[in-house]
């Protein structure tokens, strides 16, 4: 499908007066997947997901159903679906839109999830601030339960589950799905040591799925018009690459920064980061042009310019050097924009965020963003340079100091960064510049 | 005397069905608390500790780790105002939107004015980066702010809409 073609999925309906209600999501067929899903065996509703090549939209991008499937066979007593709400990552927004605008499209998808994975009861842990979606998931719910779309033998089924708010208390860390899941049981969000994967032993020690927002906001279309039409959207497998899982379905893209119209876009996954700026978010403000651009939070680290023609698809951006495609908010920073500011912004947020469990990422986070103080101070050395790369090679999954992984966030920011804009340090440093206290915006 | 109200030991009662474990009830009972006082203080960590049979040391190890909640030396003021200096906000000007705030109101981020009207708060990215720079008041989002918004936001009625 061209992108011309395109109409959007998860965004289809926000433009409805009264899009968040029960009735209206009805009149526009609204938990007919529902209803088609509870007539199937479970697992021929995990096979639909898995055949559509559904891959998590929270930032990691695991093929959804194929998690489903490392839930234990034969389980006595109760599965758990956790929804991650948490949505904090710098950049990100996708997921308040769809609450805000669409709840019970959200809400569906999570009843056919908890259905397919057998799951009685799901926990929505949502982000303090998102407060507005508190209150709208909340009255969504209710109307559910008022109509037999939950608690006890839903439709008719036989199938009982419960969904419950939790919400948090404003930490980046509760997003890591395992910090999630610590959270949820009232402890401090310190992240687990992985296996025992959540789908063994999660939340409660009992089997456990956490899946995104977004991600269960395409589960009733993919029940509805099945794995092909989503196939038929998007970036196929690399057949040159075996372990390429493909970049199917529509796509929720997040635009902020220094453009004209910051805003959501949905079009199908792929479109390159210069398309998305140029033609959905009305060019790069003030005329100017795009010095770097981050695909997919702040987490993933900086492109170039010169790289903006990358497709923002599962392996786009690591193709250029950024992590991955993560939440796929793109954030664009002008030419008159200093990146040694950025880069301060960028590892003063993960050093306030760290949970400060493994000491690489509490002490690397924080000696990060002091380095860059002294530098912005006029106080910096040049070796100052090769110090932030040491640390950033040192944190993380990958050199494999730390717990979870979002401490290879911290990293790359400082990696792209350094290895993409060196120069610009090397003369920030030189010059004996200070940059003003807070952090002068580009507005200027 | 107890320190919770009947409100909040009926929210934690209605929150203990939901969960296999009670300590699962600790962040809903620190809400709770903390939307009606201001803070929680160390005896409401005790009760609260109590109800769901715990350590009033398990109560605090978590209520300390989110930066969230206050104790009774640092309470709230009547409204709480978290301005986002994460890097999209920041490069649509929420840094300068920070400073500024806390010039006009004569306080560091973190502090509370002395008529105990308004606590202003440093937040990172609150998630609605297409409204550049934005605030959050209390748990209601506004978008695209500037110093004479958040002014007006601050003198306004406080909603009753807020129940945890």
């Amino acid at each position: 499908m061209s992108q011309s073609e395109f109409k959007p999925v998860l965004l289809g309906r926000i433009d409805r007066p009264d899009s968040q209600s029960l009735a209206s999501y009805r009149a526009d067929g609204g938990y007919e997947a529902l209803a088609k899903a509870l007539k199937m065996a479970n697992t021929e509703v995990i096979d639909v997901v898995k055949n559509s090549g559904l891959r998590g939209r929270g930032g990691a991008g695991f093929p959804t159903g194929l998690k489903w499937t490392f839930l234990p066979k034969d389980v006595n007593g109760p599965i758990y679906l956790c929804i991650n709400g948490d949505e904090s990552e710098p950049g990100t927004f996708n997921n308040r839109v769809l609450i805000e605008e669409d709840p019970h499209q959200v809400l569906e998808g999570i009843v056919i999830s908890s259905f397919a994975t057998r799951a009685t009861t799901a926990y929505f842990y949502l982000r303090y601030e998102y407060g507005r979606c508190y209150r709208t998931l909340k009255k969504a719910i209710d109307e559910m339960y008022a109509n037999n779309l939950l608690g006890k033998n839903i439709l008719g089924s036989g199938y009982d589950l419960d969904i419950y708010l939790h919400r948090g208390a404003c930490a980046y860390i509760c997003g890591e799905e395992t910090g999630l899941i610590e959270s949820l049981e009232g402890k401090r969000a310190w992240p687990r040591i992985k296996p025992p994967f959540p789908a063994i032993e999660g939340a409660f020690r009992r089997p456990t799925v956490v899946n995104n927002v977004e991600t269960m906001a395409c589960i009733p279309h993919i029940l509805k018009h099945g794995p092909e039409w989503f196939q038929s959207m998007g970036v196929p497998k690399d057949p040159n690459n075996p372990r390429d899982a493909g970049s199917y379905g529509p796509k929720l893209y997040c635009i902020s920064g220094h453009v004209n119209k910051p805003g959501l876009v949905e079009l199908p996954m792929g479109i390159t980061a210069r398309d998305l700026i140029d033609n959905h978010a009305g060019g790069v403000w003030k005329g100017r042009k795009a010095k770097a651009v981050i695909p997919g939070g702040l987490s993933m680290g900086f492109m170039t310019n010169a790289e903006l023609d990358t497709p923002l698809d599962f392996n786009g951006p690591g193709r250029v050097g950024c992590l991955g495609l993560g939440t796929a908010a793109v954030v664009v920073i002008d030419d008159q924009t200093s990146m040694v500011d950025v880069l301060y912004n960028a590892c003063r947020f993960f050093a306030h965020e760290s949970c400060g469990q493994c000491t690489p990422c509490r002490e690397g986070t924080a000696w990060s963003t002091k380095i860059l103080e002294r530098i912005r101070d006029g106080r910096g050395k040049l070796s100052d340079i090769d110090l932030l790369l040491e640390i950033s090679s040192s944190i993380g999954t990958i050199p494999g100091t730390t717990i979870c992984g979002l401490a290879d966030g911290a990293a790359w920011p400082i990696k792209t960064a350094i290895n993409k804009f060196r120069g610009e340090f090397e003369e920030y440093i030189k010059s004996g510049r200070r940059s003003e206290s807070p952090v002068l915006a580009g507005a200027h | 005397m107890s320190e919770l109200s009947e409100n909040a030991k009926q929210t934690i009662a209605e929150h203990l069905p939901r969960y296999p474990s009670k300590q699962a009830v600790t962040l809903p009972a620190l809400h709770v608390v903390q939307q009606e006082r201001g803070c929680v203080s160390k005896k409401a960590m005790e009760e609260i500790a109590e109800i769901l049979e715990l350590s009033p040391a398990q109560i605090h190890d978590t209520a300390s780790f989110y930066g969230f909640f206050r104790t009774e030396e640092n309470p709230l003021g009547e409204k709480r105002i978290w301005v986002c200096r994460s890097l999209p906000c920041m490069l649509r000007g929420g840094e300068e939107l920070l400073a500024a705030l806390c010039e006009k109101y004569g306080i560091a981020p973190g502090e509370t004015t002395s008529d105990g009207k308004l606590t202003i708060e440093l937040a990172e990215c609150l998630g609605a980066c297409d409204g550049a720079p934005c605030i959050l008041l209390e748990d209601e989002l506004h978008l695209r702010c500037s110093v004479e918004d958040v002014e007006r936001i601050a003198k306004e009625p406080t909603p009753e809409t807020k129940k945890v």
